[in-house]
Formats: C-alpha cells, structure tokens, sequence
C-alpha cells in the first residue's frame, strides 16, 4: 500500500476537495453542499488514509473494499474524492447533474464507476452493506464494507432493521460512519426529530461496537478512529460517530440548515472560494471558463 | 399440448418452489436465499436446511429482505432468491425494490406466494390483489404469473438463468395442473390453450383452469366458441399472439385474481388500443379490499368461478351487439 499522506497533506487534500466539489455545485445550479462539505473530511480519512483497497483503473475488482455512500445526496464530494483517486477525469464534476453526464444528481452505480449502491433514497444504505458483508462470508472473501449516513436518516426504520439484522448474522468488517452535523433538510435534527439521540447506545444496544469522534474534522481523531473500526471490525460490526459541521469549511454555510441543498449563487460561490482560501485569480479563471451563467 | 380437464389434479406451487429452490441450489454453489421470517410457509425453508450458510432469514423487515438481498446482488455474480407473502415484499418494500432491484436490473428474483383472493381466512391485510400492478409499474422488472405448478417449475429456472430483475406470483392455493410436465417456458410467449372464434379470453394464475371451465360452459350453454389465452408473463407480454386473436375473434375478454386496475386487464388493452382496437371487458378484482372467507367463498363473491365467469362472460357479449 501506498504511504499514507501526512495530516497536513490530508487537509490539502479535503480543501482542494471542497473547492471542487463547490464548483460543481454551482456550476450545476442545485446541489446539496451542507451534506457534501460536512462528510469531505471524513472521506478523505477513508480514501486517502488508506482504508479503501480500491483500483480505479479496475473498479470492480472481486476483492477491493465496499464504500456504500447512504447519504446520497452528498454525491458531489464524493464524485470529487473518486475523481482525486483517478476513477475519472477530474473536468467531469463539471457536468454534475447535466443531461447526459454521468455524475448523477445522487450517486448511481449504473452510471459511475467506483460507486457501490445506487441512493438517493435515505436509509437505505445500511442494509445495502450488509448484504455486501453477508457476500463476503459466504464468498470467504477479505473485503471491507463501509456504509457513510447521515444522522436525518436514522430517523429510516429500515436502517435499524439493518443494524439489528447485523447482530444476528455479525459479518466481519461491516462499518457504519454516521455524519453527525446534527441538520436536515427541514432544520436541525434534533428540532425535527431529536429521538436518533444517543446514536452510539442505540448501536451498542443492536450488538455494535461504537465510536465517538468529537470533531469530525480533525484528521488525528479520524485516523485513530477509523483504525480502531478496522480492528474491532474483525469481531464485530463497527459504528463511528462523527460529530462534523454542516458546511464546514465555508463560513457563511457552516451551521446553516438553509445550506442543505442548494446551490451558491455567483457572488456566494466567490466568497466561498475566497473562504477556501482560493486565489482571485483562479476564481476568476475558473468563472471566465466554465460559467456560461456569467 | 395441454392436460387441463375439469377434474385436473392439483398442484401444489409452494412445495415446487422451495424443491426447485434445492436443485438450483446444489447446481450453483452461489445461489443466495433471503426470506422474511415466513420460510415454511413459503418453502424456502427447504433452501435452509440444505445450504444454511446460503440462507438468510432477516425476521420481520422486509425493506431489509429486499437490502441485503440487492447488497448480496449488486455485483451480479450471483443469483439472489427473495421470498415473502406478496403484501409485504411488493406492498412493504417496493421502493427498495424500485431503487435497487429495478434501477440496477439485479439478479434478485422476487417469488412472492400469498397473492389474491383466495389467501381467504386472513382477510384483507394480507389479500394482494395489487402487486401486478405495482411490479410492472417498475422499469426492469419483469412479471411472471405461473397458471400451475409444472409451468412454474420451467419458469424458476428460465429465471434463475436470466441476468435480471423478475417478479413471479405464486399463491397460497394449490392450482389444477394445466401443462404437461415437459411444458417448455420462454419469457413473453404466450400459449394458446383453446381455439375459438366468438371471442378471447385471456387469463393467468388461477383463472387459466377458470376460464377453461368457462370456455367449455360457453360452448355447451350457448353456443360461444371462445378462445382461451395463457400469455404466462404479463411483462413483457406476447403482443403479436394478442393482436393475433383479437384480429380473429374481433373481442378479448381477461381474468385475474387481481385488481382490475393495473394488472393483466390493463397490460392487455394498452397493446389493442395501439395494434388492434377491439372491446375489452376486464374482469377481476374491483376496486375495492377483499375479506375473510374461504378462498372458494371469496372466488364466488367476486363472480370469478367458472360458471359466473361464463355467465358475466355472455351477458358482456350480448350487450356488444
């Protein structure tokens, strides 16, 4: 495996992945940046940490690790890490949910090499991973399986029928990471429906092992996380709290539940650029060549 | 070609299910089974005891059935079998089905038994006499009503060799056996059971012996020479062998056990009124829930025993003219 990248080198990493997957968001005038900006971090800990055995230039590989993004809406900072890793070409987020592009609106696995599951439909992705896991045992296969959520979608009965049904047949290397930016798309999860808190009992209560990251954006918590998960994954099913901030990264969206889903307009997306610590220049080089909004 | 008397012996569906289950099972050592805490009652059980590792019964969620059994499915290299009552894998889980199953044409093969009416007893909560409609409403899947238990041995196994998505009904009921053991299946044809001239009648499931019983009532009774249709999978359905008969006979009447809304009759009158427009009576289920009752008690309260088929059948016709 390669050498894992520095802390330092892993938080350019998630910059340069903000900024890209922001750009695509406004250059497909809808979106969902909240959600995206919110998981970067831990998405980069996976994939570029080295806990994702994949290989773009073969992406099916029988033996290469499952990552079943849950939350599918957070495609465009997923399309970006797959981009980051070479599956495609990187000028392709720029044709994020346009007709005939194959980044769609929420992540499709008939359309996009290096996605898992078709989602988009919320709750859904636990269970998906599950049945990836319960494949690996009867197969004898090493693989690991994660599944990224969000906290909103905890509120899915269907993602508990899961996590029970994972007690019962305990494959090895199931993951569940759970987004904790604590907003949905109405307003602040525990003003919509407070009852997914406390996560981690609710998991340990199903038979999982639980784990609490205090600031999913600290890459030395994500790390030590995600090793431990590996480990105890090898027993029993693994669930990791992130806690994180919705937006994160951009100051005018982070915290915001107005930001869930939708896109900057001009003048936002440049002070987002501009919070992401991007040149004027290259704002404006990137405006001048993709913006046909102008 | 087939074998359907009016004292026909019956077959028992369920029990060819979960024994073809075996077979497929010990020839394909990947095959997957996923069920819903209802395995003895749907026969794959019997998939368990002999291949326990392949075997999953996730209890009572079936949104999760339908999970694990795409997540087991996703990479294609495999066949994945899912079994439920038909109220609770179509009604409970279609949008997983949709989503995954449907969206990605995975090999996961829905066989659903307790469809209809004639589930009797339990009443309307667990009486589908929606799920054609809701299946075939699903871009991928395809639909397949076996009229008996030979034929539905031939068509587990066109579906376990076909790479994608299927739904196929079975019932709670046993069926009279129609087609001969060596009946062969291929997906979208249709069989011609009686020929006849006055009128079509298409039918599937249970209503293919009904509407034998019905044809030979119109002939003795009044003279009706009807001809009687088994088109087997309601999609993709045989068009040509539709359009042929309705050209002969000039009207087509269907039976189901089903909701008149969205099943058989509709799947059939979208291909007239574009290839061949002829009168179309669609009998089955009204709008309206089912009850408690024997299966044979609820058949007649719905008017779909032969001798009301035959009748309803006639009096339809004689309006036409």
């Amino acid at each position: 495996m390669e050498k894992r990248p520095s802390v330092d080198e892993l938080r350019e990493i998630a910059r340069r992945a903000r900024i890209e997957t922001l750009k695509a968001i406004y250059l497909a005038g809808s979106g969902h940046p909240g959600g995206s900006l919110s998981i970067m971090d831990i998405l980069v800990a996976l994939y570029f940490g080295g806990f994702v055995n994949v290989d773009p230039k073969n992406p099916y590989k029988p033996d290469r690790d499952r990552v079943v993004l849950s939350k599918g809406h957070a495609a465009p900072a997923f399309y970006t890490i797959l981009a980051f890793k070479g599956f495609f070409d990187r000028e392709l987020l720029y044709t994020l949910r346009k007709l005939g592009s194959p980044l769609q609106g929420h992540v499709s696995r008939k359309h996009t090499p290096g996605v898992e599951a078709s989602t988009g439909s919320l709750g859904q992705g636990l269970s998906i991973a599950l049945g990836m896991a319960l494949k690996a045992k009867v197969d004898g296969a090493n693989y690991r399986t994660y599944a990224l959520l969000s906290d909103g979608e905890l509120q899915e009965g269907m993602t508990w029928e899961a996590a029970m049904t994972a007690k019962h047949y305990r494959p090895k290397r199931l993951i569940a990471i759970v987004d904790n930016n604590n907003i949905q798309l109405d307003d602040f999860v525990h003003r919509v429906n407070s009852g997914i808190y406390p996560i981690e009992e609710k998991f340990e209560a199903c038979g999982w092992h639980a784990i609490t990251v205090e600031d999913g954006h600290d890459f030395n918590q994500l790390l030590e996380a995600l090793e431990e998960a590996v480990k105890v994954s090898e027993e029993k099913p693994v669930a990791v709290r992130a806690i994180t901030v919705k937006g994160k990264g951009v100051k005018f969206m982070e915290n915001n539940p107005a930001w869930h889903g939708k896109a900057p307009d001009r003048e936002k997306f440049i002070e987002a650029m501009k919070d992401l610590g991007v040149s004027d220049e290259e704002i404006e080089e990137f405006l001048n060549k993709y913006d046909r909004k102008g | 070609m087939f074998l359907y008397t009016k004292d026909a012996p019956k077959g028992d569906l369920r029990k060819v299910y979960g024994e073809t289950l075996v077979e497929l099972g010990k020839k394909d050592p990947k095959l997957c089974v996923v069920d819903g805490d209802l395995s003895t009652s749907t026969k794959t059980a019997m998939f368990g005891r002999e291949f326990p590792e392949r075997f999953f019964n996730v209890g009572i969620d079936e949104q999760n059935l339908v999970g694990v059994a795409s997540g087991l499915a996703y990479d294609k290299d495999r066949t994945v079998f899912a079994s439920s009552f038909s109220m609770f894998l179509t009604g409970r889980a279609w949008e997983i089905i949709r989503q995954h199953v449907g969206y990605n044409d995975l090999p996961v093969k829905l066989v659903a038994t307790h469809t209809g009416i004639t589930v009797g007893p339990d009443g309307a909560s667990h009486q589908m006499n929606e799920d054609i409609a809701i299946m075939r409403a699903i871009p991928n899947m395809r639909v397949v009503v076996p009229a008996d238990s030979n034929i539905l041995k031939k068509i587990l196994y066109k579906v376990y060799e076909h790479p994608g998505a299927f739904y196929v009904r079975l019932t709670r009921e046993k069926f009279p056996i129609v087609y001969p053991e060596n009946v062969e299946f291929e997906l979208g044809k249709g069989f011609v059971l009686r020929e006849g001239k006055d009128l079509t009648i298409v039918a599937i499931g249970l209503m293919v012996s009904h509407a034998l019983d019905a044809a030979t009532i119109l002939k003795e009774k009044y003279g009706v020479e009807a001809e009687v249709i088994d088109p087997v999978s309601v999609k993709p359905i045989d068009e040509p062998l539709l359009v042929e008969s309705a050209k002969k006979t000039g009207k087509v009447v269907t039976i189901e056990e089903h909701s008149v809304i969205g099943g058989l009759g509709d799947a059939v009158a979208s291909v007239l009124a574009e290839r061949y427009p002829v009168p179309v009576k669609k009998i089955g289920i009204p709008d309206t829930y089912g009850e408690s009752g024997t299966a044979q008690e609820l058949l007649r309260k719905f008017g779909l025993m032969p001798d009301q088929l035959a009748e309803r059948i006639y009096d339809w016709l004689k309006g036409l003219k």
